[in-house]
């Protein structure tokens, strides 16, 4: 159970566009190490949905995985058949949407839905499949788990719909789970019983979990790294410590000082100037150059490389790449 | 009638909105949704009160009522001296000018076909601002200026804007009625972090300037905690606690504000450790819970929640709907506290 349970490299994935293909991940790099949680945070748009996706091979048709490698639970996952990857998914690693409803089965019973997704990995009787459903349900505290195998997801509210939705997740013990948003859509008191149940799991089972999410609160209480995307492209990766509390890109900087709960009462906040550039207008150097208060002549033409700032913290940035080398 | 209080713009006393739940082929009503129930709080000029609360504890229904896109059944909505809750249909347009909404999304609230400028203009005329056409551009242009927009750009379409950009023509388009008022609907609870910044600096900016009055509604903690003056915490319908911002979010009094306050997720590394205090889900207000309406949530029920409605208790300007809530000793100054008609009706 050592090594990295999801290793990313490099990894474009496209959309067309007016003229050719537009990559919505460029380039993107990462290893998700076996029990560990790993979020990736960004704004709407900046790609860190489709990085998951591509990651499980789901990117919606007409978006592709043009090039890089992605190996999951030692798989290459790009040279994997349609019928072995459906069972390396729900198998090896799962995924939990923000909303439960794109992966229920609203005509189906709650239960069954569990069990059907048991018995597509396991050769167990109906019976058993029912059984080891109902200790799933009682282990992410759905509460009378007996009468709730009966219930239709509408009838669930959206916690104990998230909650039936992480069982069937870590119904086959992944390696990886990958929660794109888990919490994002509940009231504040269920999001806290989601992310302790997320917490609890991650150590009792050992899974490691790929967080995305674009709440840096979210992150400080689940992830024990970090990666900031943006606009398609990784800039900042370190410890969770260092990446919230030291961190040293301008864009990462940006977004915590933005954050109004580190400003006191009406103090003016600090804004990242401008706008998220979409896809098409990404533009040329850093992507991030438009809106960075650092910028300097070189980031207007090429793109940074990665400057490890410590052993554990590593930042795209030409300004931060010419702080470290003098 | 006349108002009782001096510098509140905003008072609302006992509101109740209730839903009629109807059933059959006669439509009998069979029950209500109890939205709002009795609910009452004062905002004063200048200042910023938040609503805050989980979805379904009613926080938009109040703001609803207060502009009356929904009628309520009873209480009073005193804005500025008179209650408009007693209005006419052609005495209540007057109104509409002055209290104005801005919505979470901005897209449902900007008609798609309407050019930026005649969106905005569009309540200037129905209000009688602007003397002309020209004029009205004019002041659409400035409006636009003043909102961080280019007014070269008024003859678009509002899907050729960004998220932010649009929220700022909603703000623009409220603002060009000239309102004393404005109820912000989550404005901010659909942006970015990036984005959301630069709205909250323009709103702020925007009260500081000419001197407006803010119903903020959101279940966003941190932005309460950093934009308003006071707080009230709704649940199942009704306010279960209400004081200054930086008090209450200190010395939270009701069990509800203390799990959700405790739930919030704080961005600093050295604080990490959300509790989940609160257990199960929210009820529906169509059928709220005997007694305190949070004692099946609560982790420090005893038996008398289950069985008697809590009064709300006053103390040091703070309240609370809680058994084990203390009010000032008897001396205290009846009418002292605020919200002190809040149990009216």
């Amino acid at each position: 159970m050592s090594g990295a349970v999801l290793r990313m490299g490099d990894v474009v994935t496209s959309f067309p566009g007016p003229e050719g293909r537009i990559p919505v991940v460029d380039g993107v790099s990462l290893a998700v190490e076996a029990g560990e949680v790993l979020a990736l945070v960004g704004e709407s748009g900046c790609g860190k949905s489709m990085t998951a996706l591509s990651a499980m091979r789901l990117v919606p048709k007409p978006g592709r995985v043009d090039t890089g490698t992605i190996e999951l639970a030692g798989r290459d996952v790009l040279g994997l058949s349609v019928s072995e990857m459906r069972r390396v998914r729900g198998g090896d690693a799962a995924m939990i949407f923000q909303e439960p409803m794109t992966s229920l089965n609203p005509v189906q019973m709650v239960g069954s839905q569990v069990v059907e997704a048991i018995r597509l990995h396991e050769r167990i009787s109906a019976a058993e499949a029912r059984r080891r459903t109902i200790e799933l349900f009682d282990r992410v505290r759905v509460p009378d788990p007996e009468e709730r195998f009966e219930t239709f997801p509408h009838q669930l509210s959206g916690g104990l719909k998230q909650r039936v939705m992480i069982a069937m997740a870590v119904a086959m013990r992944p390696r990886l789970l990958i929660a794109d948003e888990p919490s994002t859509a509940l009231d504040v008191t269920i999001q806290a019983q989601i992310l302790e149940l997320l917490r609890e799991l991650q150590r009792e089972l050992g899974t490691a979990i790929l967080l995305i999410t674009h709440d840096l609160g979210v992150v400080n209480e689940l992830a024990d790294r970090v990666a900031v995307m943006y606009a398609g492209r990784l800039v900042e990766e370190g410890e969770r410590s260092q990446v919230l509390g030291s961190p040293r890109h301008p864009y990462t900087q940006g977004l915590l000082q933005s954050m109004p709960s580190r400003a006191r009462h009406r103090e003016r906040l600090h804004e990242i100037r401008g706008v998220v550039p979409r896809p098409h207008d990404w533009p040329e150097g850093c992507r991030f150059s438009t809106r960075c208060e650092r910028v300097i002549e070189r980031c207007r033409t090429q793109v940074p490389g990665i400057t490890e700032v410590s052993p554990t913290q590593r930042v795209c940035c030409h300004v931060v790449a010419d702080e470290v080398a003098r | 009638m006349s108002d009782p209080t001096g510098d509140a713009l905003l008072r609302v006393e006992g509101l109740r909105t209730w839903f009629p739940i109807r059933a059959g082929l006669m439509q009998r009503t069979v029950g209500y949704v109890r939205a709002v129930d009795d609910v009452g709080f004062e905002i004063p000029k200048g200042r910023t009160m938040a609503l805050v609360g989980e979805s379904g504890c009613g926080k938009t229904t109040v703001g609803r009522s207060i502009l009356r896109l929904i009628d309520p059944q009873a209480g009073r909505i005193w804005f500025d001296g008179v209650d408009l809750l007693s209005l006419g249909r052609r005495e209540l347009h007057r109104y509409r000018s002055e209290i104005q909404i801005v919505f979470q999304d901005p897209m449902a609230s900007l008609d798609p076909r309407m050019r930026v400028r005649d969106a905005i203009a569009e309540g200037m005329h129905s209000f009688g601002i602007g003397a002309s056409e020209s004029e009205r551009t004019e002041r659409v242009a400035a409006i636009l200026e003043r909102v961080q927009l280019d007014p070269s750009q008024m003859s678009r379409y509002p899907h050729e804007f960004s998220g932010g950009q649009r929220q700022r023509l909603c703000i623009a388009r409220a603002l060009a009625v000239e309102p004393r008022l404005i109820i912000c609907d989550e404005a901010t609870s659909a942006l970015d972090v990036s984005i959301q910044a630069q709205i909250l600096n323009l709103l702020r900016d925007l009260q500081d300037e000419f001197g407006l009055t803010y119903l903020f509604i959101t279940h966003d903690l941190r932005v309460v905690r950093y934009l308003a003056d006071r707080v009230a915490v709704m649940y199942v319908g009704q306010i279960v606690e209400e004081g200054a911002t930086e008090q209450l979010f200190e010395t939270p009094s009701h069990p509800y504000t203390q799990g959700l306050l405790a739930a919030i997720p704080s961005v600093d590394p050295e604080n990490r450790g959300i509790a989940a205090m609160v257990r199960g889900d929210v009820p529906s207000p169509s059928n709220p819970p005997s007694g305190c309406r949070f004692h099946p949530r609560c982790p420090v029920a005893f038996e008398r929640c289950r069985q008697e409605e809590p009064p709300t208790f006053f103390r040091d300007g703070q309240r609370s709907r809680c058994f084990l809530a203390t009010s000032d000793p008897p001396p205290a100054k009846p009418g002292a506290d605020s919200g002190a008609s809040a149990r009216a009706g």
